[in-house]
C-alpha cells in the first residue's frame, strides 16, 4: 500500500473546473466593465462621464449575475462545493496570489496614494477614476467624488453582485437567503446611500455633519468620537445630538440586548459592512482561513490586543477633545476618566467573579494582564506622574491607530490577502467590535450551535468551510455544542454539513456549553457512568 | 507497563485508544497499513470531489498523537502469534502486547466476477481506492464512462463523485430499486429518482456477467448478465457491500465467522485479544442488529466500550437505540429506530412524501400497541435526542407525530411540514378506521 499516488491531495487539475463557453461570456461582460474602469485610471477622457461610468457599473453587475445564473441555476439545488480546492482561484494557486497582489496594490494606492487614482488634491477637480465618478456623487450628495466615495460605489457593486450569486447558490437554505439580503440592505442604504443623503444636507449651512454609517459602531467606526466628528454632530442641530445619542446607545443598550439574544451573528453575518463583503465576495476563499489550534492561540491574544489599543485610543482622543473647552461641557476630564475606570473595573470584577471558570488560562492572564495595565496607566494620571495620558499625545495614538489598525490591518490585510488568509482574516484577528461582541456572545449570550446527538461523521467539511477557523468538528464529533467567541453565525457548517449535526440556535443559558466523553447511541448506563464522572 | 497495541487506525481503533488514554497511562500503539495518521473514512468522496484536501478529513493534528502519548506505527501485520503475544509484520519485525484490539474495518466485496481484478477496477472504501480513482478516473476525457455495480450507501457516494467531474455514470442495482433492502418502497422509489435526475444512468434489477479487458489489460467494457448488453467504459467501480478485513488472522486460532467472533464484551476466544468495528461479529445478534455492523456509530461505540473493560471497568457492549444517517445526492437521510423495509408482522407505516419529491418521512409503529418504534426521515433533519426519549419511554404514535416539531433539527427560517404530515397522518388514520 504506497502513498505515492497523490493526485488530489496535490496538483490534480481535474477538467472539471473548466468553465463552460456561457460563463466565459458572463465573464468577457464583467471584465469589459472593468476594463472601462482601467481605462479612466489611465486617464482616458470619456466624452460623458455619467453614461460611461452607468455602461461600466452596468457590464460588471450583468457578467456576475449571467455568471452566477448559469454557474447554479443549470444545476438542482444543494451544496455545491465541488472543485473548489482544484480551482487555482480559491485554493491560493496562481491566480489566488495573482487577486491577492491586485487586490493589496489596489488597497495601499487608495489608503495612501489616492491621487494615483485621479483624486483631486488642493482644490483641483478629479480625474481619472475618480473623475469618471464625479457625475454619481454629484447625484447624490451634491459634491464632486472622493477615493472613499469610489470605494464605497465598488463596494457596494461587489456586495450587491456576489449577494445575489450567493443567494442562488444557496437557493435551498433560506437562512442563507435572508442573511445576504440583510448585509445587500444594510450596505446599499445605511453604508452607502444616508450618508450620501446626509452629506447633501451638508450644503444647507444649519448642517455640518460627518461621514456617519449608522450601523457601524464603535470602536469599528473609530472615528466617531474624533474632535472633528463630535463637533461636526453637535454643530447640526437636533439630527446631529440625535446621531450622537444613537451612536452611545447601539454601543451600550442596542448592541448588548441583541448579542444577548442572538449572538454576535445579528451584527457580524446580517448587518455589518466588512462582514457583508466576507461573505458574499469573499465567500469563495471561506476555506482558506487556518483551523489550527496555533492560529487560534494567535486570533485572542492579537484580537484583544487591537481592542485594548482602541479603548486607550478613544479615551485618549476624548480625553484632550474635552480639554479644549473646559466650559463646554458638564463632563470634565477627571469625571469622564473615573467613570471610565469605574466601568472597566466593574466589567473586570463581575467577569472574574462569576465567569471564572469558563475562562481558559490565557484569557484570565490577558485579561488580568490588561487590566493591570489600564489600572496602571490611569493611576500614574491621577497621582499625577504624567501629564500627557497614556504618555503621548492622542493625536499621535489617534493616527497609529487609524493608520495600522484602521488602514492596513482592515483594509490592506483584512481584503487584500482574501485569496491568502481567507475571507475573515480582519474579522478573526483585528475586529475590535468583534472582540466585543465575541467576549459577550461567549459569556452572556443565548447563542450556540447545537450538535445533533451522535450522528457526526467527523467528515470535517464544517471545519473546512467556516471562515473563523473554528475547528467546528472538533466540537460536533464530542456532542458538544459550540460556543465561541469568534462564531459569526453565517451557518455554512450546518449547510455543508452532510448528516443533519449543526444548528443555529437560541436557547436558555443552562447547559449551554455540555461537553460529553461518550456519545449518545451507547449504553445509557455507560453514558451516565462516563459523562458523571 | 502494560502494552495496549491497536491494529487499525480507523474510528473504532483511535476512539478505544483516545478513551484507553482518558482513563489510564498504558503504553498504546496504533498500527496502521492505510495511513500515517487517522482520517475519516467516510469524507473520502469529498477529497475527490474537491470540497476538501486530505489533510482536511484527519479530525486531529500531527502532533495530537505525541502530546496523548500514543505511538503510531505504520506496517501491514501478516500474523498474530497469541501464544508468545506478539504481532508480526511483512517485513518480519515483529511487536510483542499485552492486549491486542482488532480494529481492522472491512474490505469491498468482490464475487468472483470475470474480469474483477483488472486496472481501472476498483472498490471505494480505502485511501489507496481513491488514489486509483484519480489515476483512472481524473476527468471525463480520460474516463468516458464508469460504471458501478452494486446499488448501496458507497455505490451512490461514488456515483455522485465520478458526477462531480461531469463523469457519465451506469448504475447498476441488482434490487428492483434503490437500496430497498433497507429503506421502504416509498422512500427507495423516491431516490430512484432523485438519481435519474442527477443525470445518473441508474439500471434496477441487474446483475454484472463479466468485465472485459483492452490489450493492455485495462477495463473496456462491461457485460450485463440479464440483456448480455455491452457497456463500454474506463472505470468499474464494484461496491456490492464490504465484509470484514480479517484474511491476516487465519492460522491464529482465533475464532473466526465472516469476522472475528465476540462475545458481549468484544472478547475473542483467546485472552487478551478483543475484536471492535466492522470486523467484529456477535456471537448472537443484539437486539434487531445485525452481528456484523459496518457503521461509523458502532465502530465508535465499540471503542468506547471497550476502553472501559481494558482499564478495568469490564462491561458489555450495549448499544442504545439504533440509528444512522447518510446522504443521497443531494438529499439527507437520518433515521432512529426501526423502519424495516418490509414491515414485521407486528409493523405498521404511516409514509408521507412532499410534492417536491425530495423530502419524506415514514413513521413505524407497532399495530396492536401503537408503540413508536422508528422514523426514517428524508430532507428534513431531526434531532436524535429527542427520539431517543421518545423510543425509551415508549411513546405512541400518536404523541410522535402530534410533537414531530420539537424534533425538527432544520435550519433557521426553513419551511416546516409537521403540520402537513400531521393531517396526512390523521386523514389515514380515518381511512384506515
Amino acid at each position: 500500500m504506497s502513498n505515492k499516488l497523490n493526485h488530489s491531495m496535490s496538483l490534480a487539475n481535474p477538467d472539471v473546473t473548466g468553465i463552460s463557453t456561457k460563463q466565459k461570456l458572463a465573464l468577457a461582460i464583467g471584465f469589459s466593465g472593468l476594463l472601462l474602469l482601467i481605462l479612466s485610471l489611465l486617464n482616458t477622457n470619456f466624452p460623458n462621464k455619467g453614461i460611461f461610468l452607468t455602461i461600466a457599473l452596468v457590464l460588471i453587475l450583468t457578467g456576475t449575475v449571467l455568471y452566477a445564473n448559469h454557474a447554479y441555476l443549470t444545476k438542482l439545488e444543494g451544496i455545491k462545493n465541488d472543485g473548489v480546492w482544484f480551482k487555482s482561484i480559491s485554493s491560493r494557486g496562481v491566480l489566488g496570489w495573482i487577486t491577492g497582489v491586485l487586490l493589496t496594490v489596489f488597497y495601499i494606492i487608495l489608503y495612501f496614494k489616492a491621487e494615483l487614482l485621479g483624486m483631486g488634491t488642493n482644490g483641483a477637480s478629479n480625474t481619472g477614476l475618480v473623475g469618471l465618478f464625479d457625475p454619481l456623487s454629484i447625484l447624490l450628495s451634491g459634491r464632486p467624488a472622493s477615493q472613499w466615495f469610489v470605494y464605497g460605489t465598488l463596494y457596494t457593486i461587489a456586495i450587491l453582485g456576489f449577494g445575489y450569486k450567493f443567494i442562488l447558490k444557496y437557493r435551498h437554505n433560506r437562512y442563507q437567503q435572508i442573511r445576504t439580503v440583510s448585509v445587500m440592505f444594510f450596505q446599499l442604504g445605511f453604508a452607502f446611500l444616508i450618508p450620501e443623503f446626509m452629506a447633501r444636507l451638508n450644503t444647507s449651512p444649519e448642517y455640518n455633519l460627518p461621514y456617519y454609517d449608522l450601523k457601524s459602531m464603535w470602536p469599528l467606526n473609530y472615528y466617531l468620537f474624533d474632535g472633528y466628528s463630535i463637533n461636526g454632530l453637535l454643530s447640526s442641530g437636533n439630527l446631529g445630538l440625535g446621531l450622537l445619542i444613537f451612536g452611545i446607545v447601539t454601543i451600550f443598550i442596542i448592541s448588548p440586548i441583541l448579542t444577548y439574544k442572538f449572538g454576535k451573528r445579528w451584527y457580524c453575518s446580517w448587518v455589518c459592512g466588512c462582514g457583508g463583503l466576507a461573505e458574499t465576495a469573499g465567500d469563495s476563499f471561506r476555506q482558506l482561513s487556518s483551523k489550527k489550534v496555533s492560529a487560534w492561540k494567535l486570533e485572542r491574544w492579537l484580537i484583544h490586543t487591537v481592542l485594548v489599543f482602541s479603548v486607550i485610543m478613544t479615551i485618549a482622543v476624548i480625553y484632550s477633545y474635552l480639554g479644549s473647552d473646559p466650559t463646554k461641557y458638564w463632563l470634565t476630564r477627571s469625571t469622564f476618566l473615573i467613570s471610565i475606570s469605574v466601568f472597566l473595573t466593574v466589567i473586570f470584577g463581575l467577569v472574574m467573579l462569576f465567569k471564572r471558570k469558563e475562562l481558559g488560562k490565557d484569557a484570565k492572564y490577558g485579561a488580568i494582564g490588561y487590566f493591570v495595565i489600564l489600572a496602571l496607566i490611569l493611576g500614574m494620571h491621577f497621582t499625577g506622574t504624567t501629564t500627557e495620558i497614556f504618555f503621548v499625545k492622542s493625536g499621535s495614538l489617534r493616527s497609529a491607530y487609524g493608520l495600522y489598525i484602521g488602514s492596513i490591518f482592515s483594509g490592506v490585510i483584512g481584503t487584500g490577502f482574501y485569496p491568502i488568509l481567507g475571507n475573515r482574516a480582519w474579522c478573526r484577528f483585528g475586529c475590535p467590535m468583534a472582540a466585543i461582541l465575541g467576549f459577550q456572545q461567549r459569556l452572556f449570550s443565548k447563542f450556540r450551535i447545537t450538535t445533533n446527538g451522535g450522528q457526526c461523521i467527523s467528515c470535517g467539511n464544517c471545519s473546512t468551510y467556516c471562515e473563523m477557523g473554528i475547528d467546528v468538528r472538533a466540537y460536533a464529533q464530542k456532542g458538544e455544542n459550540i460556543v465561541r467567541s469568534s462564531c459569526v453565525g453565517c451557518g455554512i457548517c450546518s449547510a455543508v454539513c452532510p448528516r443533519g449535526v449543526l444548528k443555529l440556535e437560541n436557547d436558555g443559558l443552562d447547559g449551554r456549553i455540555n461537553a460529553n466523553e461518550i456519545l449518545l447511541g451507547n449504553d445509557v448506563d455507560l453514558m451516565d457512568y462516563v459523562n458523571k464522572n | 507497563m502494560e502494552h495496549i497495541v491497536i491494529i487499525g487506525n480507523g474510528i473504532s481503533g483511535v476512539t478505544a485508544a483516545r478513551h484507553i488514554r482518558k482513563l489510564s497511562d498504558k503504553k498504546i500503539t496504533i498500527v496502521s497499513a492505510e495511513t500515517d495518521y487517522f482520517f475519516s473514512r467516510t469524507a473520502l468522496m469529498y477529497v475527490y470531489m474537491g470540497h476538501m484536501k486530505f489533510e482536511h478529513t484527519q479530525p486531529y493534528e500531527n502532533w495530537f498523537w505525541k502530546k496523548n502519548n500514543i505511538d503510531l506505527k505504520k506496517g501491514f501485520v501478516t500474523r498474530i502469534k497469541s501464544e508468545t503475544k506478539e504481532v508480526l509484520f511483512d517485513n518480519n519485525e515483529s511487536l510483542s502486547y499485552d492486549k491486542l484490539i482488532i480494529a481492522t474495518g472491512s474490505k469491498p466485496n468482490k464475487f468472483g466476477w470475470p474480469g474483477q481484478d483488472l486496472d481501472g477496477v476498483m472498490g471505494m472504501y480505502h485511501k489507496q481506492d481513491l488514489e486509483k480513482l484519480e489515476k483512472y478516473a481524473p476527468n471525463n476525457t480520460e474516463c468516458k464512462r464508469a460504471v458501478i455495480v452494486g446499488g448501496g450507501l458507497i455505490g451512490i457516494e461514488l456515483a455522485e463523485m465520478l458526477h462531480s467531474r461531469n463523469i457519465p455514470v451506469t448504475f447498476l442495482v441488482r434490487e428492483d430499486s434503490f437500496w430497498n433492502g433497507v429503506l421502504p418502497a416509498g422512500e427507495s422509489s423516491m431516490i430512484n429518482r432523485h438519481i435519474r435526475n442527477h443525470h445518473i444512468d441508474l439500471r434496477l434489477g441487474v446483475n454484472l456477467k463479466e468485465i472485459l479487458a483492452d490489450d493492455t489489460g485495462k477495463v473496456k467494457s462491461i457485460v450485463i448478465q440479464e440483456t448480455g448488453e455491452v457497456i463500454d467504459c474506463d472505470v468499474v467501480g464494484l461496491t456490492a457491500g464490504v465484509s470484514p478485513n480479517i484474511n491476516f488472522l487465519k492460522d491464529s486460532g482465533i475464532d473466526l465467522g465472516r469476522g472475528v467472533k465476540v462475545n458481549r464484551f468484544l472478547e475473542t476466544n483467546i485472552p487478551d485479544i478483543f475484536a471492535i468495528g466492522d470486523c467484529a461479529e456477535q456471537h448472537e445478534a443484539i437486539g434487531n442488529r445485525r452481528p456484523i455492523e459496518a457503521v461509523w456509530y458502532t465502530g465508535r461505540m465499540m471503542g468506547e466500550t471497550l476502553a472501559q473493560t481494558i482499564c478495568g471497568n469490564r462491561i458489555e457492549y450495549k448499544p442504545g437505540h439504533w440509528f444512522n444517517s447518510a446522504k443521497f445526492l443531494d438529499i439527507e437521510y437520518q433515521t432512529y429506530g426501526w423502519v424495516f423495509a418490509r414491515p414485521k408482522e407486528y409493523e405498521k407505516q404511516f409514509h408521507w412524501i412532499h410534492n417536491d419529491d425530495t423530502k419524506c418521512v415514514t413513521v413505524s409503529y407497532h399495530k396492536e400497541t401503537n408503540e413508536f418504534l422508528g422514523i426514517n426521515t428524508f430532507g428534513i433533519r431531526m434531532r436524535h435526542e429527542v427520539f431517543d426519549q421518545w423510543l425509551s419511554e415508549k411513546k405512541d404514535v400518536d404523541y410522535v407525530i402530534k410533537h414531530l416539531i420539537k424534533a425538527n433539527f432544520d435550519p433557521e427560517f426553513y419551511t416546516k411540514y409537521e403540520a402537513d404530515i400531521l393531517r396526512a397522518y390523521q386523514k389515514s388514520q380515518l381511512q384506515n378506521a
